[in-house]
């Protein structure tokens, strides 16, 4: 079979597998805690599924088109917020529920990305984590008493479909990530291999260049905006099904960093890569809670235990590991086999069309 | 007037503190191209180096005594912190901006989580020399003495920092640095000693406003750096990045903004104009008050 057609198989019995998980009653220990089908797995399993997707909607900015966010927060919560306030406080259905936040998941970026992105580079990276702030006090300030301020509020389950009630119903929440992760990596695909995606590309590489080209750049970073925060938003909503109700951290500038985090953690500006760090970060995070209480830990002394109990410690720590030791992330790391020979090839044509340019020029500066 | 006159003295007290941090952000901005998100935790590390010296000091009686020398200690922590992460983290990235904002990051959450894990995420209780929670009245307003503290240090430190970098041969050095990098390498001084300089103080005032926060506040706290460093942020924006000046005007509009519109307005009021003031510095200047380094 040709290169295709494994790209295509590969990841479709992926999808298949992981859509019998809940179908699987096996039990893997230290990797989880119970078996497979039970619904404390499948809430991790499907957190992880949704925080790929959601990993993936920044690396739509950050990895693609170059563009450093520090609001990308305000948009997940936004569906997170809104979805909630909009069944529980107003007391709509879920269907109009729903349809309030796509619009607002359209409307919001597009006024607030026409406007930040007439700054780039740090200054767009500050009006960003502005708006984010803005959220994040209004959450807290806790106007007419919609969002519940810090303490926040339960969403109202009367108001939701019954096949995302209860606990036995866990499994349905797993296929809801599921078919989120699904189609945010092929939209995302579809996006990046379009034209406009090919030249958000462009963007990252050389901006001005575009430019140059006479093609308005602006338009194209709004696109990216516009998609990835409609994505964000929509994995805000996924993410307020599988929880009881919101709280004020999905506002906060630390979770974009997290999001960050974990693009960087997989590999900026490849889908797989975003996916992966998603997954990884987030079951790391819940599961190395565990491993600071298990037995091998607590027997530490105090030095390596203390640390070793906080999994923000060690997620900050492997990170700057990354950053150091494997710039391209994990899927850099993978792929790193192959690439020495081809830099190799890279750096000596270069060298050679370099001998080529200044070999003149040696020689006038001889003669002079 | 009296609660004027209060909300005056407290935003300037505020604002003390976020000149601090900014200042320290900013020069290392300016100079390296660093956006540096474990300036926090600086903070952090000096807040809780004073509280912990003033903690185990109990062989000293004098309160005043066992408060500065724990802010010594914090201050000198802070300093040795930034300087060996610079050396350590910073300069292996050399060039590599996005990288370094990135190790940044990863330190602000790792090192945050650490103090976490030792100490624990609630509150401790810090004892304040008592001089500082009294009062003193000014024009009938009832202002806590810390407030002179506050902004007797941040006025001692923008003098010092303004002396350095115009009188000193270092401070020349970093000037030009955040004027033009390559050309001051161009003449054969190495700039990347000046890089660990501009760390270690950015250290020591963070962690200066680290020793203050914890008069402020009357507590330690982990989390404190970072909702600080983000108001820090949007000061040295407003201010201009690379500007010492402009960080000054900055952060007194920002600290005395906050204060009126909490007051005046509503609670969460002062944040939220704050933001809008970013914005609207940013589209319509879009390199700050001092515009003195592009973005």
């Amino acid at each position: 079979m040709s290169r295709r057609t494994w790209e295509i198989v590969l990841p479709a019995s992926l999808v298949v597998l992981l859509a019998f998980v809940p179908k699987i009653s096996a039990d893997i220990p230290r990797l989880f805690n119970g078996p497979l089908n039970s619904p404390g797995t499948l809430q991790l399993l499907a957190l992880c599924l949704l925080f790929g997707g959601v990993a993936l909607t920044y690396d739509l900015l950050f990895g693609y088109t170059g563009l450093l966010s520090f609001g990308h927060a305000f948009y997940f919560a936004v569906g997170v917020y809104f979805t909630a306030i909009a069944l529980t406080k107003w007391h709509w259905g879920f269907g109009p529920s729903l349809l309030f936040v796509a619009a607002l998941g359209l409307v919001l970026p597009t006024l607030i990305g026409a406007v930040s992105l007439r700054v780039g580079g740090i200054a767009f990276a500050m009006v960003t984590l502005a708006v984010a702030q803005v959220g994040a006090v209004l959450v807290i300030k806790n106007p007419r008493g919609w969002t519940g301020g810090e303490e926040a509020f339960g969403t109202d389950y009367a108001a939701l479909p019954d096949a995302f009630v209860g606990v036995l119903n866990t499994k349905n929440l797993y296929w809801l990530a599921l078919v989120y992760a699904v189609a945010v990596f092929l939209i995302v695909r579809w996006a990046v291999e379009s034209s406009p995606g090919r030249i958000w590309q462009a963007i990252r590489e050389n901006e001005q260049r575009v430019e140059v080209l006479g093609l308005h750049p602006h338009r194209y970073k709004l696109m990216a905006f516009v998609l990835s925060s409609f994505l964000a938003t929509a994995g805000g909503v996924v993410y307020l099904l599988l929880q009881t109700g919101p709280t004020p951290h999905v506002t906060s500038a630390d979770f974009t960093l997290t999001l960050l985090i974990m693009v960087v953690l997989g590999g900026a500006g490849t889908k797989w890569g975003a996916m992966l760090g998603g997954v990884l970060y987030t079951y790391l995070n819940n599961r190395l809670g565990a491993v600071g209480d298990s037995s091998t830990v607590q027997g530490l002394p105090e030095v390596l235990r203390v640390p070793l109990s906080e999994p923000l410690f060690l997620l900050g720590t492997l990170f700057i590991l990354i950053v150091f030791f494997a710039p391209g992330g994990i899927t850099g790391l993978a792929t790193r086999g192959r690439r020495p020979t081809s830099m190799r090839q890279l750096e000596s044509s270069l060298r050679a069309e370099r001998a080529e340019v200044t070999a003149p020029v040696q020689t006038t500066e001889e003669g002079a | 007037m009296s609660t004027f006159v209060l909300l005056t003295i407290t935003g300037l007290g505020l604002g003390a503190m976020y000149f601090l941090i900014a200042s320290g952000l900013s020069l290392i901005y300016g100079l390296m191209g660093v956006l540096n998100f474990a300036h926090g935790f600086f903070l952090t590390v000096g807040a809780y180096g004073t509280w912990w010296m003033e903690l185990h000091l109990t062989g000293i009686g004098s309160i005043w005594l066992r408060y500065m020398i724990g802010a010594a200690f914090g201050i000198a922590l802070g300093a040795l912190v930034a300087g060996v992460v610079e050396l350590v983290l910073i300069r292996p990235l050399y060039q590599r901006h996005i990288e370094q904002v990135l190790v940044t990051v990863g330190l602000a959450i790792a090192g945050t989580a650490l103090v976490q894990a030792i100490w624990g995420a609630d509150q401790r209780a810090f004892v304040t020399p008592p001089w500082l929670n009294e009062t003193t009245d000014v024009l009938g307003a009832k202002v806590p003495n810390d407030r002179w503290l506050e902004i007797a240090t941040a006025a001692v430190v923008f003098v010092l920092l303004q002396l350095f970098l115009r009188r000193t041969r270092y401070g020349l050095i970093i000037r030009a640095g955040v004027e033009n990098r390559s050309m001051v390498q161009a003449l054969g001084i190495d700039v990347r000693k000046a890089f660990t300089l501009v760390f270690a103080i950015g250290g020591v005032a963070a962690a200066l406003a680290g020793a203050l926060s914890n008069v402020y506040f009357g507590s330690v706290t982990p989390e404190r750096g970072t909702s600080l460093l983000i108001f820090a942020f949007i000061v040295v924006v407003i201010g201009g990045l690379g500007s010492l000046g402009g960080s000054a005007v900055a952060s007194v509009v920002v600290g005395l903004s906050q204060q009126y519109a909490n007051y005046y307005g509503s609670t969460g009021m002062g944040e939220i104009v704050v933001i809008l003031l970013l914005g609207v510095v940013l589209l319509v200047r879009p390199r700050g008050l001092a515009g003195a380094v592009a973005t």
